[in-house]
């Protein structure tokens, strides 16, 4: 698998998820800069990182959205690439129209820094397959605006065609509004596009990816992808 | 020629900002506050001297990046 990391000034998670990346395929992903026009026509996957791209000025992600790196990464998600948006990399697929809705300031103004449980909600994508639907898995969030809203109609439309890809949850499993931490929608923490094969999440699978990092709950996400486009 | 543009979150989307500062002003004593809805206000100074046609363009900014129409509205006014 011939990976991609997108880096924008501010991104902070890029040599994180590079890592997670080359653990799980046995490649080091090529490191794309923002101002790249040329990107290589064999990449397999492109990760958007988290971070603060261009500061998260006027909105998170919306400058980075339409960076000249990311008018590549649209056309090359058009034609069917996979993308994976961790973090502020999710909040610049949506600003990019590649997913659905948008991420606002958490409910309670904080910048949250702490872990949480997510329910898998489906394990029929190139991102999910190692893991099980409704399986609980613990990963790290640390974001500010992480409220994902969407309108009452898009929301029907996530659920009807099952875009809907991880839910806040408590350790057993059931998806409360105590357990939501940001205010987010119907306890939306990751979404796939149309395809399934962008996906969106708000935690931090590349954190835990590793025994030395205190879990391997996020190492599924990266050993199917890895299997699935190699 | 000078485009002001104000930027407000629509009806029915929650604003915890606004919240915040609705909560800042009671508990300063600031009697009467019923709700507070916080936006952006932008200034773009335009070469171009046709209304019209600046009018087209700063309503392309707006809907490219300078609002997120999922939960904002935006309203151009010229000077």
């Amino acid at each position: 698998m011939k990976t991609a990391v997108i880096v924008f000034p501010g991104s902070n998670c890029d040599r994180d998820v590079a890592v997670a990346l080359e653990r799980s395929s046995g490649q080091a992903p090529d490191m794309l800069w923002h101002r790249e026009t040329e990107v290589p026509r064999d990449i397999d996957l492109f990760v958007v990182p988290g971070g603060f791209a261009y500061g998260d000025y006027l909105r998170a992600g919306a400058v980075a959205a339409h960076s000249p790196v990311m008018r590549e990464v649209k056309a090359r998600a058009d034609e069917g690439t996979p993308v994976l948006g961790i973090c502020n990399g999710f909040q610049v697929l949506t600003e990019a129209g590649l997913l659905p809705g948008v991420l606002m300031p958490n409910m309670g103004l904080r910048f949250l820094c702490r872990d949480v449980y997510l329910l898998v909600e489906s394990h029929d994508s190139l991102f999910t397959d190692r893991y099980d639907t409704d399986q609980v898995i613990r990963l790290p969030i640390a974001h500010h605006d992480g409220n994902y809203f969407v309108d009452d109609d898009t929301l029907k439309r996530l659920q009807d065609h099952e875009q809907i890809a991880f839910r806040y949850c408590d350790a057993d499993g059931a998806v409360t509004a105590a357990a939501n931490p940001n205010g987010s929608r119907d306890n939306i923490a990751g979404v796939f596009n149309r395809e399934r094969r962008v996906l969106g999440l708000m935690p931090h699978p590349e954190r835990l990816a590793d025994p030395l990092l205190g879990g391997i709950d996020g190492k599924p996400m990266f050993d199917c992808l890895a299997e699935a486009l190699s | 020629m000078k485009a002001k543009i104000h930027i407000m979150l629509k009806n029915g989307v929650l604003d915890p900002q606004g919240k915040a500062v609705g909560h800042a002003l009671a508990s300063l004593g600031f009697d009467g506050v019923n709700e507070v809805r916080q936006g952006k206000y932008i200034e773009i100074d335009l070469a171009e001297t046709d209304r019209a046609k600046a009018g087209g363009v700063v309503d392309r900014m707006c809907k490219t990046l300078l609002a997120n129409t999922v939960i904002e509205n935006y309203v151009i006014e010229f000077e």
